[in-house]
């Protein structure tokens, strides 16, 4: 700590801050552009002057940059110092001379930090009478709109673009007053993390162009804290609604998962909520062959009862990793235990349980988001992070940070110290090994990257383990290049503070899996505290694995031999899980197949009832992300007439049977009935309810109005329909009101629904709802992690290494290449993504190809599944020999993959 | 008594004073320019809509009656999908005025709103927008705005330079 004086008061402040953040963390109003909690300083854009004095004695003082300045002990400044704030409003004045009359326009009027530092330095009147200069802008594609006149050279954008998520196609162009920010030419933005360019830039340069086909304005979205459903990281997101269509997702700072930052998968996916293809009615089919038709709540309610109650032990339930925990285990109650199916593969469950049963083993714990960001070393096994987990991409680009933070250490450089820090670190890396059957650009900063096979990169993690530690077993006959690649890779991560291992499901292989774990567990062993860190599929696949039931095979097999007829499928497209003729069977046999779920799709189409479920801004629930950590999402707005949570439709069914397997179901009114339950039912969820604030949590007898103080048109907008504006719709489910009524202060960090402090409408905002800017949000909840390893020694390593991978001569391996637009099933129904979602493809050794006689863009004919396929081909050298990588998007999913199939070149006619 | 006689001699006196009843509906009652009436939305000088959909006019307004969506045309212009003033609820407050940018909505000397059923003082866009530019001739908001629209360009706005030419070399 060290002892300041401002404005000749004395405060305690944290010497490895500068002045500006330790003045913003003491709660000063001082205005900035160019600085940002995570990117750091650079003295871009002077707004942030104050005076600083030497001495007690010292009257006269000099300007400072207070974001350049260290918080040291003794410093003495004067933010209200005349001659401060006046160099502080002339700063504006400057920047206003170019700035085009365009507040009423600009997608960025009510939240903009440069409106708010404008009011806050007390610049109201134009003197500039000269001509204004101006900029073309650029189309940046589907997801950024730029208009350059509003741009004030913090070079925010740039710094976050390029040097923070590692984009190369977007830069500073010009000199002067002429700078520009932009791509070289017109062209979508490729980086994927482009949408957190809305909320750096701090005016309305960059702006989310998915809000402005429904455009609305910050005060008037209904909006409500809730968890990314397109990956299994969980990043947290702020959900806004406005005349009850979702309208824009923006990042919610969550200190240990996604910090201030979100991927363009998590922000511009949310598309699909609004679409066509929204199930808004239950809906009967009468024949199997016919049409479905719309039929009323209580009517379906009143004919699916007497089929639950007359032979509940002939249902079977199919849950789902998109579906709540609490969706999912209102499923199970309502069948139980034993006839409740995850829904996956045996192949895909047993992956995810792989996972869990080595994160609770331990001793390696799960990493966080924050911890990944804090590794000093970090191997990545089999998965190709930018596109199964985004935001952990990002993070492991901060890790990279880490080890040449020694030099600027040594130099005595802050670390807030952006431009020095770079320019000491000149373009070093910290050791990032990528092994992955494929590459992306995201390999860029790599120590060293690894292209084989799945089988190939477990038997590189055993060996990796069996350096570390000579207990751990080893792989068969390695060959040297592994062998010295392994020692390599051991050598720096045994050296390392805090490595890191990263795996996942993407290679959907055990073998992989495992051989992460043994590097981890040997490192723990030989006493380096390693973490571990996987990639699942969705998001709520940890949390169905801890929940536990049967495979879909074994529900197939049920209904195949005829102990079962009702299928209920919980917000699960089968024909993604299984093999297209396994489905068609299943859902044939079935006498009665019953779908809950929100979108229309190919099992849908099968169905015999379709009940409403509501999407993530329709419901409350639970997810538990890929590192065991269990967060609440709450609902955004009153869902349209029949459409409910899952778990809602699922107690009513178990009312309309008067079920008498599970009596206490009935009485389930609220998500905490529901919650309670579950931590009581099982164990492992002993402790789920801590995860948010019950229903009953009131602040001063209060709700937390999901409505900003200033929402608009509440007289208006309904009357057309109704003249008497309607009461607010009540919301048992959660301490939060639909309404713009209630507590106006600061909630605990689970209930924030917007970022907003008075004089800082921007989302800048948060600086006030930080304990200390940059660090954790005031009474942080961070949600409850549910697996804890630490403090466990033993070790119990796996031993089956997998034989090394041979090529077939007439067979490829066909591999499942992810797509961040794309492979996740919701964001891909998104109408802004579509333009982002490559076409199926299939990439191959430019060697293989030419054994084949194939030429890029030509199409070839692959079995999978029984089914023929035909794609275009891609040529890539990373690819390993033998396999080929086909993108899983569209028809496409990774159930029947890894798989073997012929390549047929297609005589294109 | 003398106060009382004295009364009834104001009275008498009265008689003789010239009305100050105005014999509304039949005589019109004289209404300043700056009358808070019936809201109307006005358009700019070439005729286009002033309204900008900048919802400045929604959020001043102390009832919330007022209720719209913003869109956008191909060539950039914003203007409202739909504007609905509920005339039930209004106040006649004049906020909106004060805080539009643009000049669109604008308060008139029209207050003859009676109807015997509500709905009907429910006022859609194609009830609100008039043909003229009501009381500020001459301000076009997209004139001084520096986004481009169909038919100005960037740089053709007042006060404005010509756009940077990114290319250019010269210093
Ligand atoms: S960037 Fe901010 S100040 Fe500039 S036009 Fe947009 S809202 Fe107004
Ligand atoms: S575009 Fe935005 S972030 Fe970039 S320099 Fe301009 S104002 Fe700053
Ligand atoms: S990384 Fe995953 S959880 Fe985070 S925003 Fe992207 S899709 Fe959502
Ligand atoms: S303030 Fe004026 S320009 Fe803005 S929405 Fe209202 S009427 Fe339209
Ligand atoms: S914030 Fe300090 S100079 Fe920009």
């Amino acid at each position: 700590m060290a002892g300041i004086i401002v404005d000749d008061r004395p405060y305690q402040v944290d010497e490895r801050e500068n002045l500006l953040q330790a003045c913003l963390s003491l709660g000063f109003n001082l205005p900035y552009f160019c600085w940002h909690p995570a990117l750091g300083s650079v003295g871009a854009c002077r707004q942030c002057a104050v005076k600083q004095f030497r001495n007690e004695q010292d009257r006269q003082g000099h300007l400072v940059m207070a974001c350049m300045t260290p918080a040291a002990d003794g410093t003495r400044i004067s933010i209200e110092d005349p001659e401060a704030k006046t160099f502080r409003a002339s700063v504006i004045e400057w920047m206003m001379a170019n700035h085009p009359h365009d507040c009423p326009v600009c997608d960025e009027g009510g939240e903009c930090h440069l409106q708010d530092m404008t009011v806050m330095t007390g610049h109201a009147y134009r003197r500039f009478r000269f001509n204004k200069r101006t900029f073309r802008n650029q189309d940046l594609g589907p997801f950024i709109t730029h208009e350059m006149n509003r741009c004030i050279q913090c070079y925010r954008c740039v710094r976050l673009y390029r040097d923070y998520a590692g984009g190369r196609d977007f830069d500073a162009f010009g000199s002067r007053n002429h700078v520009y920010f932009g791509r070289h030419e017109d062209g979508t933005l490729e980086n994927e993390f482009s949408g957190n360019l809305v909320e750096v830039c701090p005016t309305g340069v960059f702006d989310d162009k998915t809000l402005m086909p429904h455009y609305t304005r910050k005060w008037d979205l209904q909006t409500a804290p809730s968890v990314c459903a397109h990956c299994s990281l969980g990043c947290n997101t702020i959900a806004g609604e406005r005349y009850g269509t979702l309208r824009r997702i923006l990042n919610r700072y969550h200190n240990e998962v996604n910090g201030y930052f979100l991927c363009d998968r998590g922000r511009f996916g949310y598309g699909f909520v609004n679409s066509e293809e929204r199930i808004r009615r239950p809906k009967s089919r009468p024949s199997r062959d016919g049409q479905t038709i719309p039929i009323d709540k209580d009517m379906i309610l009143r004919e699916l009862g007497p089929l639950l109650a007359d032979k509940p032990s002939r249902i079977i339930g199919i849950g789902s990793p998109r579906a709540s925990l609490e969706s999912n285990f209102a499923l199970r109650e309502l069948v139980g235990p034993e006839r409740f199916s995850l829904g996956l593969s045996v192949r895909d469950a047993g992956l995810n349980s792989i996972i869990l049963d080595i994160l609770r083993r331990g001793p390696a714990p799960s990493a966080s988001i924050h911890d990944v960001e804090q590794a000093d070393a970090v191997l990545i096994l089999g998965e190709d992070l930018i596109n199964t987990a985004p935001r952990l991409a990002l993070a492991v680009r901060q890790s990279a940070r880490q080890q040449p933070m020694e030099i600027v250490d040594k130099l005595g450089i802050p670390r807030w110290h952006d431009a020095a820090v770079r320019e000491a670190a000149h373009a070093r890396f910290g050791p990032l090994f990528i092994a992955a059957p494929y590459s992306s650009w995201f390999a860029d900063i790599a120590t060293e990257t690894y292209h084989a096979a799945p089988d190939d990169l477990a038997r590189l993690g055993f060996v990796v383990a069996h350096e570390l530690d000579q207990a751990a077993p080893t792989a068969s006959t390695v060959n040297p290049t592994i062998g010295s690649l392994a020692k390599r890779i051991a050598a720096v991560l045994g050296q390392a503070e805090r490595p890191l291992v990263i795996s996942g499901t993407a290679c959907k292989s055990e073998a992989v899996i495992q051989s992460a774990a043994n590097v981890a567990w040997a490192l723990c062993k030989t006493g380096t505290p390693a973490k571990l860190c996987y990639c699942l599929p969705e998001s709520n696949s940890l949390g169905l694995a801890m929940l536990g039931g049967k495979s879909l095979e074994e529900a197939f097999s049920i209904v195949k031999n005829g102990a079962a007829d009702t299928v209920l499928i919980l917000e699960n497209d089968l024909y993604r899980r299984a093999d297209a003729l396994s489905g068609d069977a299943f859902l044939k046999t079935a006498s009665k197949v019953i779908i809950l779920d929100t979108l229309e799709h190919d099992t849908t189409a099968k169905a015999d009832v379709l009940l409403p479920a509501g999407t993530f801004a329709e419901s409350d629930g639970t997810l538990v992300n890929n590192e065991g950590r269990a967060q609440r999402f709450y609902q955004v707005f009153p869902a349209e007439a029949d459409i409910q949570e899952s778990w809602r439709w699922i107690r009513d069914l178990a009312v309309a049977s008067g079920h008498p397997a599970q009596p206490n179901m009935t009485a389930w009114n609220t998500l905490d009935d529901v919650v309670l339950a579950l931590s009581e039912a099982i164990p492992v969820f002993r402790r789920l309810a801590e995860a948010a604030p019950p229903e009953k949590f009131r602040m001063i007898g209060q709700k937390i109005p999901r409505q900003t103080h200033r929402f608009t048109g509440r007289t208006s907008m309904h009357a057309p329909l109704l003249m008497h504006e309607p009461k607010p719709v009540k919301d048992p489910d959660s301490p939060l009101a639909f309404s713009m009524e209630g507590y106006l202060g600061q909630p605990p960090s689970p209930l924030i629904t917007h970022y907003w402090a008075p004089g800082w409408n921007s989302v800048q905002a948060l600086n006030k709802f930080q304990s200390e800017v940059g660090g954790p949000l005031r009474q942080e909840n961070p949600g409850v992690r549910l697996i804890e390893s630490f403090g466990k020694r033993t070790v119990t390593y796996f031993t089956d290494a997998p034989k090394p991978f041979q090529a077939l001569d007439h067979g490829w391996l066909i591999l499942p290449w992810y797509q961040i637009f794309g492979t996740d099933e919701l964001s891909a129904r998104a109408s802004a993504m579509a333009e982002r979602i490559p076409g199926p493809t299939l990439m191959l050794h430019p060697e293989d190809a030419a054994t084949l006689r194939f030429k890029a863009g030509e199409r070839t004919e692959l079995m999978l599944g029984n089914r023929s396929h035909r794609v275009p081909v891609k040529l890539d050298a990373a690819v390993p020999r033998g396999t080929a990588a086909l993108t899983i998007v569209s028809d496409f999913t990774d159930a029947v993959l890894p798989a073997w199939s012929p390549l047929i070149r297609v005589a294109e006619p | 008594m003398l106060k009382l006689l004295k009364g009834i001699w104001l009275v008498f006196l009265h008689a003789f004073t010239r009305p100050v009843t105005i014999q509304y509906p039949d005589v019109k009652p004289y209404l300043p320019p700056r009358w808070r009436g019936r809201i109307i939305l006005s358009r700019d000088p070439d005729g286009e809509e002033r309204c900008v959909g900048c919802y400045l006019c929604s959020v001043a307004c102390p009832v919330d009656c007022i209720a719209l969506q913003a869109t956008e045309d191909e060539h950039g212009r914003r203007y409202p999908a739909w504007f609905r003033i509920n005339f039930s609820r209004c106040i006649f407050c004049g906020y909106c005025e004060e805080a539009c940018p643009t000049y669109a909505i604008q308060l008139t000397t029209d207050f003859e709103m009676s109807e015997y059923d509500r709905r009907n003082l429910v006022y859609e866009k194609e009830d609100l927008l008039i043909s003229g530019t009501g009381k500020y001739p001459g301000y076009n908001f997209y004139r001084v705005s520096g986004v481009q629209i169909g038919g100005k360009d960037k740089g053709e706005a007042e006060h404005e330079a010509s756009p940077i030419d990114l290319r250019s070399l010269m210093p």
